[in-house]
This record gives C-alpha cells, sequence and structure tokens, in this order.
C-alpha cells in the first residue's frame, strides 16, 4: 500500500477547488454542494468550509443516498441505506455533486438520477477528490482534486477524519492485499 | 408353489429359533433345520425374523368410491410390501358398507385383485349418518365382525347403545373412532401451545377423551367387545388400562405415527402431518409407547388413508385428514419400541389377528397352520421415496429408515419380496 | 431474507434494520416525486384470497412509488372450491413474471405452502388468525417514530387476541425491539395456552390502563368466531371499550393505535378516534414506506448488510 496524498495535501485540494468554484460562479450565489455518501458529504462540508473562510458565505451542504438508484442492485451486495437530506429546493439552483473518488462513473449516473427526481437545478456539476480513470459512461469531472492514472487491479482508499480518523489517500494492488 | 425360507429366526410356539421353513400350497409344511425342498422358490433369511404376517385393523382401501386416492388391488399391494398378509377395510367408502352385499363386494374384488386378505368392516349406523343401525345381521352374515362408523364417531349415545347391545349377542367388535363433534368442531390440530401460537383451531384431547368415558359407560352396561382405534392421548390410555383393570372386554389400538410424531411438527405446515387424531405431545407420544409396552394398547393399526397428491397441494387447514402407513408400519414400530420382536409381532400380528376373530392368521410358525407370514429385515436401511400404494402422503417420505419386509406370503403365495442389497 | 412470513423468527438486528430501510421511504414519500427506481422491471403480485382493499392497495402502492410493476389477483369468494386453485395461482402468476408474491389466505399456513412451490419470495400478507408481519412492521414503525424507541415502551393490546394475526406478529415484533406487552381481553378472547410467548394477560383493562404507553386496540373478529364469545357487545364495549372515560384516564403521552378497520363506538369511542393522540392515520401512512422496505429488502436479496467500500 502506498501513500499517494497525505493529510495536508487533501486540505490544499479542497482549497484548490473551493477556488475554482468561486471563480467558474464568480462568487458563491445559487450554489448548492452535494455529497454523495459516504465521503463526499465530508468532502463537500470541507469544501463549504473553505468557502466561508474565503467568501464569508455559508453554502447550502446536502447529503444524497443514492442506494435507490444504483443498476447493480441485484447483482451486488447493497450497504443499508442513509439518509438523503437536501435543506434547500434544488429547482434553478446550480448543484455540485462531491465525491471522494471517480472511477466507473456509474455512482455518479445514479446521483444524476437521484437529483433529478429531487428538483430541476439550472446546473449540474462534479467535483471529486481523485480521479482514477477507467470510465464505462460518457461522465467527467468539473474539478479534481488529483489524478491518479491506476490500472483496475489497483484499489484506491480515501480516508477523511470524519470518517475514518485519519487522512489520506492510498493505493494498494491485488497482490499486497 | 413350494417356498423355503432359509436361516431365519423364527418365531415358533416355544420361542425364537434359527431355523429354515417351508410352504407348501397353502399351509407351513416343515419347520426345522437343514431343511429341503427341491424346485423351492428360495427365500434367503439370514438375519430376518420369520413371524406370522402382520394383521392391520385399521386400512383405508378407498374402494368403492374414492379409487383416485387407492383402491383394493394397489392398497392390498402396500399392505403386502409392508409385510401384511391381513387387513380390516374400513367402511367409509362411497357408498359405505353398512350392507351385506356392499361387504360381500369388497371381499370378492379382495379375492380377485387383493395382495393380501380383506376382511371388510361394517357401518355400525345406516349411511354412517348416525341415526339409525345399519343392517347388522346382512354385515355379519358376509363375514363383517368389526363395526365402525370410522371417520366419525357414533355421537348419540341411545343408538350406540342399541348397536352394543345388538352386537353383544353376536360377539361382534364395535370400534369407535373417538372424535365428539361438538369440542372437535372447526379443528385442525392438537390444541394446545403450538396451536396457540399457529392460530389454529384446535382439536382438544378431550374430544378423543370424552367420547371415550361415556362408550366405556355404555359398555359396561352392555357388555360387549369394544375396541377404541388410533388412541392418542395420555387421557384415553388411561382410561383404557382402568376399563381393563375393571374386566371390562375392551381392546385399543394405535398408529406408528403417533408413537412417532408429536405436535410441533405442524409448524411445517405441511398436510403430511394432518391426521385424525392430530399428533400431540410429547407426553402423549410416551404414554402411548409406554402402552403398547405393557399391553394397555393391544395392536398396532396403521389406519392406512390414502389421498391424491392434488388433494394435499393445499394449505394445511383444507387438507384432507390422514397419512399412508403400510409400507413404514415396521420400520417406524422399531424405530419407537426397539428390536423387542416378540412385542412387535404381539402388537402387529398376534393381537391384531385375535381382535378381528382371524383364525388363519396371527399365529406361531409350526407345521400345519395356514402358510400366512412375513420375513422381516430389521437392519435393512433403505428411505421411502415412491410408494406401492397409489398415494404419496406419508410424514416418512425421504426418511432414512430402518427395518423392512423381505418377504410377505399370503397363504401360500408370495405377494411380496424384496431384493435386500447386501 | 428469503422471505417475509411470519416475525417470529426476526431478530432485534433485522427488525431495527427493517425499520430503518422504513424511514429512507418514509422521506422519499414525502417528495414531490415519491419514487424511486429500484424495481424498475419487476413485478410484484398479490394474491389475496380473502378480501382486503386496505392491506392490497398499500402494497400496491408500495411497489409502485419503487417503480416495481403490479399485477393483482383477488378471486370472488364463491366460485372457487375450497383451495384448489392454490397452488395453481401461485404458479400462473410466477409464469406470468410475477418476482415477488404478496399472499393473504384465510388458512393458516398458506404462505408457506406457496413458498414452497415457487422460487421467488413471498411475503405474508396474512394468514387465517397466524401471522401478519408487515403489519408489525409498520406498527412497530408508528410507535418507534412517536417515542424515539420501543425500550421500555408498555404496550397493552386490547381485544380479540384469540382470533388476531396482527396480535400474534405484533407480540414478536414488539418485545423483540424491547417494550413489555400484555394482552388485555376476557378469556374467551386469549389463546387457550400462553405458554411461553412474550408477554403477560389480563382480562382487567382498568387495572392497567394508567401506566399503558401505547393502547393497541384490535376489532372483534366475527368472521373468525369471535361473536359467541362474550355475551353481548355492550358488556364487550363495558369491559374493554376505549371510551372517553377511559381516554381520559390515559397516561399522558400514552398513544392509541388500531390496525383497522375501526368499528366506531365499539371498541373506540368516535371522538378517541379522532383525537390527535390516535395515531390510526400514521400506520396507514407509515404502512407504505415499511411495505416498501420490505419489498426492497427481498427484491435486492440484501439491503440490511453492513457498509461495503465502494
Amino acid at each position: 500500500m502506498r501513500q499517494v496524498m497525505d493529510g495536508d495535501d487533501v486540505q490544499r485540494a479542497i482549497s484548490r477547488i473551493a477556488h475554482e468554484i468561486l471563480e467558474r460562479h464568480h462568487g458563491a450565489d445559487g450554489v448548492v454542494l452535494v455529497g454523495i455518501h459516504t465521503r463526499g458529504v465530508p468532502l463537500a462540508r470541507a469544501i463549504a468550509d473553505a468557502i466561508e473562510r474565503f467568501e464569508h458565505v455559508r453554502v447550502p451542504v446536502g447529503e444524497l443516498d443514492i442506494g435507490l438508484y444504483r443498476d447493480d442492485l441485484r447483482r451486488r451486495p447493497t450497504p443499508a441505506l442513509a439518509r438523503t437530506l437536501i435543506p434547500v429546493d434544488l429547482t434553478e439552483e446550480r448543484v455540485i455533486l462531491v465525491d471522494d473518488v471517480l472511477y466507473t462513473g456509474r455512482t455518479v449516473r445514479a446521483a444524476l438520477d437521484a437529483v433529478s427526481d429531487l428538483g430541476r437545478p439550472q446546473a449540474i456539476e462534479l467535483a471529486v477528490l481523485v480521479d482514477r480513470g477507467h470510465r464505462q459512461l460518457p461522465i467527467r469531472p468539473d474539478y479534481v482534486g488529483k489524478n491518479l492514472p491506476t490500472s483496475t487491479a489497483e484499489r484506491v482508499t480515501v480516508r477523511l477524519h470524519e470518517v475514518d480518523g485519519d487522512c489520506g489517500v492510498w493505493i494498494d494492488d491485488e497482490e499486497t492485499r | 408353489m413350494t417356498i423355503l425360507i432359509r436361516g431365519g429366526h423364527v418365531m415358533t410356539p416355544d420361542g425364537w429359533e434359527v431355523l429354515d421353513v417351508v410352504v407348501d400350497g397353502d399351509v407351513v409344511a416343515a419347520v426345522g433345520q437343514n431343511l429341503e425342498a427341491p424346485q423351492a422358490e428360495v427365500v434367503d433369511a439370514a438375519g430376518c425374523w420369520v413371524g406370522p404376517g402382520f394383521v392391520d385393523l385399521h386400512v383405508h382401501l378407498r374402494e368403492p368410491g374414492h379409487e383416485w386416492k387407492e383402491d383394493i388391488a394397489s392398497g392390498t399391494a402396500a399392505a403386502a410390501a409392508g409385510g401384511y398378509t391381513l387387513v380390516v377395510a374400513m367402511p367409509n367408502t362411497d357408498p359405505p358398507i353398512d350392507s351385506g352385499h356392499l361387504a360381500r363386494f369388497v371381499a370378492e374384488r379382495a379375492r380377485l385383485v387383493g395382495r393380501c386378505d380383506v376382511q371388510p368392516a361394517g357401518c355400525i349406523t345406516l349411511g354412517r349418518a348416525g341415526e339409525f343401525l345399519a343392517h347388522l345381521d346382512e354385515l355379519w352374515d358376509a363375514g363383517v365382525r368389526i363395526f365402525t362408523d370410522d371417520g366419525d364417531g357414533v355421537a348419540d349415545a341411545g343408538l350406540l347403545r342399541h348397536a352394543m347391545e345388538y352386537l353383544a349377542e353376536r360377539g361382534g367388535v364395535v370400534a369407535q373412532h373417538p372424535e365428539d363433534p361438538g369440542l372437535a368442531r372447526g379443528g385442525h390440530m392438537h390444541e394446545g401451545s403450538v396451536s396457540a401460537r399457529l392460530g389454529m383451531a384446535g382439536l382438544p384431547a378431550l374430544a378423543e377423551e370424552l367420547m371415550v368415558a361415556r362408550d366405556l359407560a355404555l359398555v359396561r352396561e352392555t357388555g360387549v367387545r369394544y375396541h377404541v382405534q388410533h388412541v392418542s392421548t395420555k387421557g384415553t390410555v388411561e382410561l383404557v388400562a382402568q376399563a381393563k383393570a375393571d374386566g371390562l372386554a375392551v381392546t385399543a389400538e394405535v398408529t406408528p405415527h403417533h408413537l412417532t410424531f408429536d405436535h410441533t411438527r405442524v409448524e411445517t405446515m405441511d398436510p403430511d402431518y394432518k391426521m385424525y387424531p392430530p399428533l400431540r405431545t410429547a407426553e402423549d407420544v410416551a404414554a402411548l409407547r409406554e402402552a403398547v409396552r405393557d399391553g394397555t394398547i393391544d395392536a398396532i393399526a396403521t389406519d392406512h388413508a390414502p389421498h391424491a397428491a392434488h388433494e394435499r397441494e393445499v394449505p394445511f387447514e383444507e387438507a384432507p385428514r390422514g397419512v399412508i402407513g403400510l409400507e413404514t408400519a415396521f420400520a417406524a414400530a422399531l424405530a419407537a419400541l426397539g428390536a423387542d420382536r416378540d412385542l412387535l409381532f404381539q402388537r402387529m400380528s398376534v393381537a391384531p389377528a385375535r381382535i378381528s376373530g382371524a383364525d388363519r392368521h396371527g399365529r406361531p410358525v409350526e407345521p400345519g397352520i395356514p402358510a400366512n407370514l412375513v420375513v422381516v429385515d430389521p437392519a435393512a436401511r433403505w428411505t421411502p421415496q415412491t410408494f406401492v400404494s397409489r398415494a404419496e402422503n406419508s410424514p416418512w417420505r425421504g426418511v432414512e429408515l430402518t427395518g423392512r419386509a423381505v418377504a410377505t406370503i399370503q397363504e401360500g403365495r408370495l405377494t411380496h419380496r424384496d431384493v435386500v442389497v447386501g | 431474507m428469503k422471505n417475509l412470513l411470519t416475525t417470529e423468527d426476526l431478530g432485534r438486528e433485522t427488525l431495527e434494520r427493517l425499520l430503518d430501510l422504513s424511514d429512507e421511504f418514509v422521506e422519499v414519500l414525502d417528495r414531490e416525486i415519491p419514487k424511486v427506481p429500484p424495481l424498475r422491471g419487476l413485478t410484484v403480485a398479490t394474491l389475496f384470497f380473502e378480501p382486503s382493499t386496505r392491506t392490497r392497495i398499500s402494497f400496491e402502492r408500495a411497489a409502485k412509488a419503487l417503480s416495481a410493476d403490479v399485477m393483482s389477483f383477488s378471486p370472488g369468494t364463491s366460485s372457487l372450491k375450497k383451495g384448489e386453485s392454490l397452488k395453481d395461482t401461485a404458479l400462473t402468476l410466477r409464469a406470468m413474471g410475477a418476482d415477488i408474491m404478496v399472499v393473504r389466505h384465510r388458512a393458516v399456513g398458506a404462505p408457506w405452502r406457496v413458498a414452497e412451490w415457487v422460487d421467488v419470495p413471498v411475503v405474508n400478507g396474512g394468514d387465517g388468525a397466524h401471522q401478519h408481519p408487515t403489519q408489525a412492521l409498520l406498527d412497530a414503525l408508528t410507535i418507534r417514530r412517536h417515542f424515539g424507541k420501543l425500550d421500555g415502551l408498555e404496550i397493552g393490546i386490547v381485544g380479540d387476541i384469540r382470533h388476531s394475526r396482527v396480535a400474534r406478529s405484533d407480540v414478536y415484533a414488539f418485545s423483540t425491539l424491547g417494550a413489555k406487552v400484555t394482552l388485555i381481553a376476557p378469556r374467551t378472547l386469549l389463546p387457550r395456552d400462553l405458554d411461553g410467548w412474550p408477554c403477560t394477560a389480563t382480562g382487567d383493562l382498568d387495572d392497567v390502563i394508567e401506566r399503558l404507553d401505547v393502547i393497541y386496540l384490535l376489532r372483534v373478529q366475527t368472521e373468525r368466531g369471535g361473536a359467541t364469545a362474550f355475551p353481548s357487545w355492550p358488556e364487550y364495549v363495558s369491559r374493554f371499550g376505549l371510551s372517553r372515560e377511559r381516554f381520559a384516564r390515559l397516561a399522558d403521552g400514552a398513544v392509541v393505535m388500531h390496525p383497522g378497520p375501526m368499528n366506531r363506538g365499539v371498541e373506540i369511542a368516535p371522538e378517541v378516534a379522532d383525537s390527535d393522540r390516535a395515531l390510526v392515520l400514521d400506520q396507514v401512512r407509515l404502512g407504505v414506506a415499511a411495505r416498501m422496505a420490505v419489498l426492497f429488502t427481498l427484491a435486492t436479496g440484501r439491503g440490511l448488510t453492513r457498509e461495503v467500500t465502494a
């Protein structure tokens, strides 16, 4: 297992994403961050914290569980459902989905379906901490913390304080597991 | 034909001994060591018990009227496969056996196509309707000796008393299916802890015991020979024991399934555990086993009750009552009571033969007796998946059993032959 | 979990996970578009051999909210010979594409038999007087959402217990979740043998009413033999009905529940039925969510497993 980002790297990536969001949207107006369970949620909050530090504005943060929208429900064990809690009406807002790792893109596809059922945003963007490639669907991120080319035999592990206690990104491959 | 049964443990009038038995025609011709019988059909009985063929006091052959479940040919074939040389056929057919010509029909049909002897039982009441007496004299002349409305009990005590007085003169047996209609109404299983949890209407033990207690009072008055069918409760055992102690001419039977299973089986919701009387508590099972051992219960009778497959593919409450039992009886009795061959032959052959008055059956093996014999292997392992009976409603289906009839001989005919794989 | 037939063997963890799942579906039902896609392409078949509109509609609503299709089979009661079509009906619906079957039948054990004959998940929608597990789930859900938990709550179930599948399911579910259950009925309406049941029983409602947190009222089932169990309706009502007077004696936070349909004026006074301490309509609303949780769990074969790293 080798570490590719430590706690400080993660923090810097979050700050940079926050700045990019503010740049692209000319401020924080109309922006809603929606974190995809599980680790997308604390990441979304961290981005909102950073935005607040820079702009002194609190952007709304929602939590989204995509367990009901997955396309592999009958094939893989489904985790127990977590909360979906969106504090504002999404219609006409600019939603930024936040997740820790972007891989095949299926999670994001499910999230797009879920968000569409919850309202009609003006636009939906995607922010991820790590993009490890191997897309199976035509989905691309708007904000990326780190591009991490991997092979499919490798596994990417993201740990965040709020969920795991420590913070960082690691890669290991099949043999070392 | 001539049959040589070689090397089995033979039940003789003086006890068990390893001997050969020769059957010639319809009698036992010789019993001894190292017998020779040229051109005889040889039955290798090493390790087996050889004794009088089993006699079942309670079998439903379903003919006339319900032949889709079973008929005399298939039912008696099943009996032979189970080691039986005589069965008493219950009269709840369609039409029920309440007149002489119907009893004659059953007996004649059995002579033509049967693979064991059949003694027809006759109804106590006309049409089994419980209102008027059946044609008791006609039935007696046609050879009926056991009278029962089986499937129902006779609820009208006045009518029953008349039947008892009438039959006491002849020496007939009044056999009662004890089920008080008011207490049993709507019930599907034993009324107890399991029925309470399943929310199923129950059949209380009292439904049986009340009728038996009442009948015994009538027996006391009329002096008739009285036989309690399918005893299922400890309370009934106690009533019968007391009656015998008082010198009443009372006999009783129990089924192999009541010696084996209790009411927790119904939790499977499988109609192969549905019968009347219902399976009762473990305490009742223990009391029944003890009663068989000490003779309070005289006979093991299967109450072989075939039902077609489609009739059982329904919820438990809607299924018809009863299970088959002829082919598995010996194995079940062996498992419930142990390998006590004296006890087993007494309960499955000698006593039931005596109760039915069949003097050609149930006799210890010696030269000159009618050749109604069975050879059983008490160690044979087998698993019934299909049955000789037309029906398959058996709680032992798919269960590994020990003990099986290897050969059955009825009036000198080899009616059943099982190849025992060594 | 392959089938949901009874609450007797549902452990605490399974029950709580089903309730957690139900909470999620309550949120879904509150949305503007109260529909999610996980059962898309699946068909839920309801086989209701006993008349029931409310339960069947509740299941159908739940199936549709999960984007499943629905097939419903309800034979008229007169034309069918007893029991002849249960197996055929089940196999026919299976052949027509049913992926989950919900079975209600007046004979105890019917859903168990259906589960023997088909290879798809079976939900017991009520079998005779035996079990009605989804009712118990929605009842537990209602109580949990109101009180936060069931541990330590005093729940009294009043009425025709002997003939009630709701009571039998509730007793196990409530006590597994930590509540203390008391059955309140005349002796003729209690099961004859309460040996081993996780509850107590009494014939005196007035003796216990003030310590109950939940008073759960059952209807007397005249169609299941309850009508001859007591001398007259007025006598039943006077001993066991939740009248205005008794309602006033309930503890402050106590609530009233009923599986429906209610006999207003019999087991429950009309003004009590309409009070805001009666959670009957909550039960109905939450019933759809609870049934969604059951269908979702059976269809995905899982839904109750722990978190798996994606």
